[in-house]
């Protein structure tokens, strides 16, 4: 066998296996299959396990993608024709993580098929809402709870979210710009622009330390008895996400879901699909100890650095009574820089912490806020942005 | 001289100590000679840096380490410019009147007033070819990743008042992170992927060997099969080979023979390194698994 031809033939099936891997949903591009090609020159080609080590370190960049890797792996290379069979019988699509690619079209079909039904009825209601909204009607929306809303008013509420943009709570970086008016004296700038005058110290360049947004965590709850809020909150989730970066989303119910990837889509209609296909226990139980301690061990470590600030929305009504959430609690507010309570139970004038978790929760968080109506959304985002107050929390904790 | 093989590399990281996989030397393998970057990811305590350290030894090559931090920039990373050293440059032709505008310039910013850092000293053409390290590159920020792509991509730094600089000879790089933050998929699209697992008990058994020859064989299998059930359970922050290693010399020092529950709870803290954790195996847990680890130290041939 010629070595022309062997290079040939080698190709064809390593181009293949990348086109496999990109069906099954890995980002490979043509760069990663030529990559793996040169690698696989590189290695002795009669040896499974070096040539499944070369493919995966030049195809795989993610731990996350490994274990789809190995099952492509041993699918392809045993038989190419049976994995390219079970490719176009589509076995790999329970797998793939709806990848974006294909969101697009598949949005688009989806808007079409609900086109007459949905889109108009939508604009007439808004139009509706539009013309009886009076200045009393918008403030009587503001103070109205999500779970009394009609669907008009919770269509209204929606596009009122979508205007809701959090401040940008500022933290300092270390890092510093140019800037005339600031603190600092930046040295390099004031030599380079001396010497376009000879040498001469004529101005002084100034700059400033830079500050940006810290990282945003929001673990919100799905279960049965957050049932009604829980459409707005997605949007509320839904229009943080899109409006600065840096946000990881979960939702939890019994198990918790990382949806950060789903939400980043800009159509909430459709990063709301993602979304219901990827959650399974929908309106079920809730296990916030669990779910919280699931978090602490897989995630906290990888999305809590560098001061970030967690939103928990929960109405702390939890299955388990309150097994280990006091201290999964504990373990969260220590690993994060500020630990948010959104409380939809909040609204009653007479709600007392009276519940097990509810108890096990309060003395470990930073701010206890209700999270029911847009007056109550507004005034968060407003919080957000000022340092929490200790006060306030003293008496949530004296009264439980 | 770059190893010619899977198996030679392989030989290589054995001759200075590290023990590992047939996929981490393959991978290893091909970074060397695709002159492609190693971007290593893997819980703390499974040996990241220490390949680059091993590397280095192996090819002869000097070791350049870069510890990232938040708010890591050029001047800590890559080059600094002496800036008291050019003001007095400039005060002194002043005083002589010798030089005009044009001279000025290109004499300020000549090599002589620029500081390395590891960037630079990596690939600085003056000097030996090198092993650069660049070590929890998670916890730099995202606009320290974007500075690195050139670096990575053409083993050329440019630096606005100076010029290019190239590498004479591409440096060996190894990127390492602990995932305390998801690293820019533009860096590890340039990189050759592996995710350094915890070893399986063969494999940390013969590290330990390399690590702690002193170690009795019979407490050793013990120690590792110990420490492979407790990765089983459900802990905070999982023991590392690092720990390993620790405690194995823990127990030398106290001259422990074999496992015993009571040795256990007062050496955990080599071990775990959360109080959570601690708690949750202190006692009854950790004397069960001392009872199953020595069941299981038993099936290891000797020799």
């Amino acid at each position: 066998m010629s070595t022309g031809a062997r290079g040939g033939r080698l190709a064809g099936n390593v181009f293949r296996f990348a086109r496999l891997l990109r069906h099954a949903g890995l980002p490979v591009g043509p760069a990663d299959a030529l990559a793996a090609l040169d690698a696989l020159q590189l290695v002795d080609i009669g040896s499974p396990g070096e040539v499944r080590a070369a493919l995966r370190a030049t195809l795989v960049h993610r731990h996350e993608h490994a274990e789809l890797f190995e099952a492509a792996f041993r699918l392809f290379w045993r038989d190419p024709d049976a994995a390219r069979a079970a490719a176009a019988l589509g076995l790999f699509e329970a797998a793939k993580p709806k990848p974006p690619e294909r969101a697009p079209p598949g949005s688009r079909r989806l808007a079409e098929a609900l086109a007459p039904a949905a889109e108009p009825r939508l604009r007439e209601s808004r139009e509706e809402v539009a013309a009886e909204l009076l200045q009393s009607d918008r403030e009587r929306l503001q103070g109205l709870d999500f779970e009394a809303m009609s669907a008009a008013e919770i269509a209204a509420a929606k596009a009122e979210i979508r205007r809701l943009a959090l401040p940008l709570d500022q933290q300092r970086t270390r890092r510093r710009r140019t800037d005339p008016a600031g603190p600092h004296v930046d040295l390099r700038a004031t030599l380079r622009a001396s010497l376009r005058r000879g040498g001469e110290l004529v101005e002084i360049a100034h700059s400033r330390r830079v500050s940006r947004p810290p990282p945003l965590v929001v673990l919100c709850d799905i279960s049965g008895s957050m049932g009604r809020y829980t459409q707005i909150l997605l949007h509320f989730l839904h229009a943080v996400a899109n409006d600065r970066d840096r946000v990881h989303s979960f939702l939890f119910g019994t198990r918790l879901t990382n949806v950060t990837r789903h939400l980043r889509h800009r159509d909430p209609e459709v990063a709301f699909q993602l979304i219901s296909h990827l959650v399974v226990d929908w309106s079920g139980g809730t296990r916030i100890g669990e779910a919280l301690q699931q978090f602490n061990r897989c995630w906290a470590r990888r999305v809590l650095a560098q001061g970030a600030v967690v939103l928990l929305v929960t109405d702390g009504l939890d299955r388990d009574g309150a097994a280990h959430l006091g201290e999964a609690m504990e373990r969260l507010h220590r690993s994060c820089a500020r630990l948010v309570w959104l409380n939809p139970l909040l609204r009653w004038d007479g709600f007392a912490p009276k519940s097990q978790g509810i108890r096990a929760m309060l003395g470990h968080v930073d701010e206890f806020k209700p999270v029911h109506n847009l007056a109550s959304l507004r005034a968060l985002v407003e919080s957000l942005s000022r340092p929490a107050s200790p006060r306030e929390m003293h008496r949530w904790r004296i009264a439980a | 001289m770059l190893p010619g093989s899977v198996a030679e590399t392989s030989a290589l990281l054995a001759g200075g100590g590290y023990v590992a996989d047939q996929a981490l030397a393959t991978t290893v393998h091909l970074a060397l000679a695709m002159r492609r970057p190693l971007f290593l990811e893997g819980e703390p305590g499974t040996g990241k840096t220490e390949i680059a350290k091993v590397l280095a030894g192996g090819l002869n090559r000097r070791l350049v380490r870069l510890q990232c931090y938040d708010g890591l920039d050029l001047a800590g990373a890559a080059y600094e410019w002496d800036h008291a050293g050019q003001l007095l440059a400039i005060r002194i032709a002043e005083a002589t009147g010798t030089q005009d505008r044009r001279t000025l310039a290109s004499d300020i910013y000549s090599r002589e007033f620029l500081q390395s850092r590891p960037l630079l000293s990596a690939i600085d053409p003056d000097l030996p070819p090198s092993v650069l390290l660049i070590d929890e590159l998670d916890r730099a920020d995202e606009p320290f990743e974007a500075f690195l792509l050139e670096v990575l991509g053409d083993f050329q730094l440019s630096i606005p008042e100076y010029g290019t600089v190239h590498a004479a000879v591409p440096p060996v790089v190894v990127i390492t992170s602990n995932r305390t933050r998801e690293v820019h998929d533009a860096i590890r699209r340039r990189c050759l992927y592996h995710w350094v697992d915890y070893p399986d008990a063969r494999r940390e058994r013969q590290i330990l060997a390399h690590k702690a020859p002193g170690v009795a064989e019979r407490l050793s299998a013990q120690i590792v099969a110990f420490v492979q059930l407790l990765r089983r359970e459900e802990l905070f922050k999982l023991p590392g080979v690092a720990e390993t290693i620790d405690w194995a010399a823990a127990l030398t020092h106290l001259d422990k023979a074999e496992l015993d529950p009571a040795a256990v709870d007062e050496t955990l803290g080599v071990l775990l390194k959360y109080q959570d954790d601690i708690a949750r195996v202190k006692g009854s847990e950790a004397a069960r698994l001392v009872a199953e680890a020595r069941e299981a130290a038993l099936a290891v041939p000797v020799g």
